[in-house]
């Protein structure tokens, strides 16, 4: 299952990041499928980009809503939103671990060898905070003298950003380099530091920072593809504590908004207790060992 | 174990999917691919 994710991951790579003539054009892709919406966090002005990131065009939209009014056009975000919401309803997080590019990139980071370390629990609260401000109120409520407001997350902390579009513009347009600032080494800095981290800590972005991931993960309880744990063959032997990528207990919170679905419990879990389901009928995972009474209360 | 379909995740959905017809139906995509078509240099770091 691990390497069908891992072939599922490369092919979404590849399907949001497809325009691969931008060393010719020195340009981005410009054409239809930019109205596709990205499932994972894939920047649009990534020069390989064809799809649309979520967070960037609803921090446009939510940005210009004032100019949008005025002129008539009433462009309050109910496409991304509606699109985001229909991904989270069938599978939230699991695109986390399953169809976002900045994702495999923390974990191909992780692989390289150094000593790992958790990451503390109440930092998870974090992204819900840059959703809430960064992503939504600052762009609509923080504006200039024309009406305006600004992307907030996209400008000031997004890495994947930096990654697959900063980095790459001011290689395909050497002349952008006089307009660095600042700005870009904030950005810089703060690509850098998530890089660092993703090598000592499991998908340190993923578990602190990324709104995405916090929107997707409001779908936990009710999305259509989820992982359910049997109690009556649960031992709580705690194996699928030690490879969860996300830090979730799953057998003392198995809608735990952390799980990205990645399946790696369900292989650990020797009991067959962890289930794939879709709209709760299970499609994994059926019990082919016989049940266990529970060892504790 | 019995299993029954849940409803819930079909409820979301639909609700997502009306809110993003609606979207379309104010031709947000066409103001989401004029967005995405265009480099945003402020919003990667270059300003």
């Amino acid at each position: 299952m691990e390497l069908l994710r891992k072939w599922v991951q490369g092919l979404f790579f590849f399907m949001t990041n497809g325009y691969w003539n931008f060393p010719v054009t020195r340009s981005i892709y410009k054409g239809p499928l930019k109205v596709v919406c990205s499932p994972g966090l894939n920047c649009y002005s990534c020069p390989a980009s064809t799809t649309y990131c979520p967070i960037g065009a609803l921090q446009q939209l939510f940005a210009g809503i004032r100019l949008s009014i005025e002129t008539g056009q009433f462009f309050m975000g109910f496409y991304v939103i509606g699109t985001m919401g229909v991904l989270g309803g069938f599978v939230g997080r699991m695109i986390c671990g399953w169809a976002c590019p900045f994702g495999l990139f923390q974990e191909l980071l992780h692989k390289i060898p150094s000593p790992k370390f958790g990451i503390w629990p109440f930092l998870r609260y974090v992204k819900y905070g840059l959703l809430v401000f960064m992503v939504i109120l600052l762009p609509l409520f923080a504006i200039d003298e024309f009406g305006a407001g600004s992307t907030w997350f996209c400008k000031y902390v997004c890495p994947a950003g930096t990654l697959e579009a900063g980095i790459p513009m001011l290689m395909l347009r050497p002349s952008l380099q006089g307009n660095l600032g600042w700005l870009f080494l904030l950005k810089l800095s703060i690509l850098i530091f998530f890089i660092i981290w993703a090598i000592l800590a499991s998908r340190p972005f993923c578990r602190t920072a990324c709104p995405l991931g916090a929107f997707y993960a409001l779908f936990s309880k009710v999305k259509m593809v989820k992982l359910t744990l049997d109690h009556a063959r649960c031992t709580h032997c705690d194996a699928c504590h030690d490879v969860c990528p996300m830090g979730v207990r799953f057998n003392e919170s198995p809608n735990d908004m952390e799980c990205i679905s990645c399946l790696a419990c369900t292989k650990a879990c020797k009991l067959n207790a962890i289930t794939l389901e879709i709209g709760g009928v299970p499609v994994s995972g059926q019990a082919k060992s016989p049940k266990r009474k529970s060892t504790r209360a | 174990m019995k299993k029954n379909i849940r409803i819930e995740p079909f409820v979301v959905i639909i609700l997502f999917l009306i809110l993003a017809i609606i979207g379309i139906g104010l031709d947000e995509p066409s103001q989401v691919i004029n967005q995405a078509t265009q480099i945003c240099l402020s919003c990667i770091g270059i300003d």
